[in-house]
């Protein structure tokens, strides 16, 4: 991966760890390997889709960027800066560029806060504004996602679903940042109401010059949204390109079995596909397979793939996968 | 009248609440043919889950209430049935399965007891031939060792293992209708694909009727045969299931179709949005409920609710406005 001023934020091997503990004095008896070693850019201005089933450390690798979690190896360089061994005063600057969009709007606003403090916190913890300036800077905030500046006084309760996620994505912005990482902003949200945020998100992206991370497991609004896609499994990535490129030219037999399972809404285009039913379920992070982690279900699977992890490699300029037999799909 | 196996006719629903009664079904009519499989689709709240809940006499009365309407079930009326009666068909002739498989399970019950236990209750078997089907049963759902895993406890199976049983126990007196709510909602892609496909399996083979409830039009295209879509407590649109993605006429469907994007993509364009939310009743509208969100809104959809007419064979809509002109139909 080449090193230019285009690359945000880059990621080198990766890995986050959780210890498990057992037994009265609590020793360690193993690890939850949520992440494990992988490497990525996020250049400026663009979106890159995270994608992959629930377990696979999409989340985790959101929060080991924005050092919400401590990481237990790997690089995370943001416009330069190293990450990780940022501490202090320096990190708390660091923190206005990066943002995120939480899942559940329910869970991600506190109850007992008005829209306008909620939205206004950020600018007070970082004193990005005081006093009336805080009020002004809110409702321009509110306008600017689409919601009446008259219900700063309001509490979360009083908005529905689709709403209380604008005013997530209000708080994020509050701070003018230039990156944000997108945690399945939409899942819990009702079909109608997707589309809206999704709409939402696109034109703040252009009125912003912003760059996402967008964390999804829908890979039809990630093939939508974003610009890159990178497909995780297991705690590695498996496959990462340029969005049409890995929607229709797959390489990884993972990525080519979980687009082959994605309904499409069409019952015409839906009978003519042609579907891989991949077998058995996805093996426990804290006892991942050897060598690829996706051997055990994978159809073309061999005996070497047990001895060593396939390498993430660029197959194609820009086509990153880890697979031995990449080049027989090419 | 062609002859259903399930009739619904005029079902109306509400839930008392400390807010105010709420109008969750408001007359929904709707028959089942044999063998058919029927997807029901619609958003959170839409009543979709509510309609089946009801035929089957699972509302928790007090709050909700099945104020209106019948469900004719081999010519017996479900809803007019003693307790006992309608037990006596949930399970045996009509089966359900439901979106989570962890809650629908009792943890503390071996996953072989609560298999057999519909058997010997309904069918009248032994505890070994229980135990024997129980086996068969798995095996036929796709759980390998079947013998040994009857010996689990819920907890033991993966999520998608739970949902298979969940299937076992509803196909265990072979009934006659399956009732599916959400079940592959809380599954992975990859695992609903392994469910999907499981589920059109037995369906070949055992021949039985299946009502898919959904929020996921994707889902609906590639199983059912003909489509209800509901919102605010009515269907407001009916059609075989080509004909609903080639020629969806009632506005909300057009929307819901137009905001999601798709896999096979080409072009990227912005989707299509509904503004607006769905709406809560308090009261059994007298105006289309749609009406808020809809683009196409004319005077009378304010005024009068509109009721399903055909626009096509075997195509309804509820709908004052055609769509492709923006004028009275």
């Amino acid at each position: 991966m080449s090193s230019n001023n285009d690359v945000l934020l880059r990621v080198e091997d990766l890995v986050m760890h959780f210890p498990i503990y057992r037994g009265v004095i609590q020793r360690q008896v193993g690890a939850v390997r949520a992440v494990d070693g992988i490497s990525f850019d996020v250049k400026r201005g663009e979106t890159l889709g995270l994608v992959g089933e629930s377990g696979c450390g999409k989340s985790t690798t959101g929060r080991a960027i924005l050092q919400l979690y401590k990481p237990t190896a790997g690089q995370v360089h943001f416009e330069g800066v190293d990450l990780i061994h940022l501490k202090g005063e320096n990190m708390r600057q660091m923190r206005r560029k990066m943002q995120m969009i939480f899942q559940d709007p329910y869970a991600s606003l506190n109850p007992r806060m008005t829209v306008e403090q909620i939205v206004g916190e950020p600018l007070m913890v970082h004193s990005a504004a005081t006093g009336k300036e805080i009020q002004e800077r809110v409702a321009h905030l509110l306008e600017v996602v689409n919601l009446n500046p008259a219900f700063a006084s309001r509490y979360p309760h009083e908005f529905s679903g689709g709403q209380r996620q604008r005013i997530g994505v209000a708080r994020a912005l509050a701070l003018q940042p230039s990156f944000i990482i997108c945690d399945e902003p939409i899942s819990a949200l009702d079909v109608s109401i997707q589309a809206q945020v999704v709409n939402l998100l696109e034109e703040l992206q252009q009125q912003f010059n912003l760059t996402y991370l967008f964390i999804a497991h829908d890979l039809s609004m990630v093939r939508h949204i974003s610009t890159r896609v990178a497909v995780m499994y297991l705690g590695v990535i498996m496959e990462l390109a340029d969005r049409d490129e890995l929607y229709t030219h797959p390489l990884h037999p993972y990525t080519q079995a979980l687009l082959s399972a994605v309904p499409i809404p069409d019952p015409v285009a839906d009978a003519m596909r042609k579907r891989t039913i991949l077998e058995g379920d996805v093996p426990s992070p804290a006892n991942p397979p050897s060598g690829c982690r996706f051997r055990t279900r994978c159809p073309i699977a061999e005996a070497k793939c047990a001895e060593s992890r396939p390498e993430f490699r660029e197959v194609k300029p820009g086509h990153f996968v880890a697979c031995f037999f990449a080049e027989r799909f090419l | 009248m062609p002859d259903f196996i399930l009739d619904v006719q005029g079902l109306e629903t509400t839930f008392k609440t400390p807010e105010g009664v709420i109008h969750a079904v408001n007359g929904v009519s709707f028959g089942l043919n044999e063998s058919e499989t029927l997807g029901v689709v619609g958003e959170s709240g839409c009543g979709k889950s509510v309609t089946m809940l009801s035929v089957l006499s699972l509302i928790a009365s007090p709050p909700g209430k099945v104020i209106e309407g019948k469900a004719l079930f081999s010519g017996q009326d479900l809803l007019k049935m003693q307790k006992e009666e309608i037990r006596r068909v949930r399970g045996a002739q009509i089966g359900m399965i439901f979106q989570d498989p962890m809650t629908s399970l009792n943890p503390v019950l071996t996953i072989g007891r609560q298999l057999e236990e519909p058997l010997m209750l309904h069918i009248g078997m032994t505890k070994q031939q229980a135990r024997d089907r129980a086996a068969e049963l798995l095996t036929t759902v796709g759980i390998p060792n079947a013998k040994d895993r009857l010996k689990d406890y819920p907890h033991q199976y993966s999520g998608g293992m739970r949902q298979r049983v969940m299937i076992a126990m509803a196909l265990a007196c072979t009934p006659q209708i399956l009732i599916a709510d959400e079940p592959t909602t809380a599954l992975d892609v990859t695992i609903q694909a392994q469910i999907m496909d499981l589920v059109k399996r037995l369906r070949d083979e055992l021949g039985m009727a299946i009502i898919w409830i959904t929020h996921d039009l994707g889902v609906v295209a590639g199983l059912a045969q003909r489509v209800l879509v509901m919102y605010g407590g009515f269907i407001i649109e009916e059609a075989p299931v080509k004909e609903l993605f080639a020629n969806p006429s009632h506005p909300y469907t057009i929307g819901l179709l137009g905001s999601l994007p798709r896999v096979d993509e080409k072009e990227r364009g912005k989707l299509y949005s509904i503004e607006g939310s769905p709406p809560v009743l308090y009261q059994k509208p007298n105006a289309c409920p749609f009406a808020p969100r809809c683009r196409w809104a004319m005077e009378r959809c304010w005024k009068e609710n509109p009721v399903l007419e055909p626009v096509a064979p075997e195509h309804r809509i509820a709908c004052w406005v055609d769509t492709k002109t923006g004028r009275p139909r």
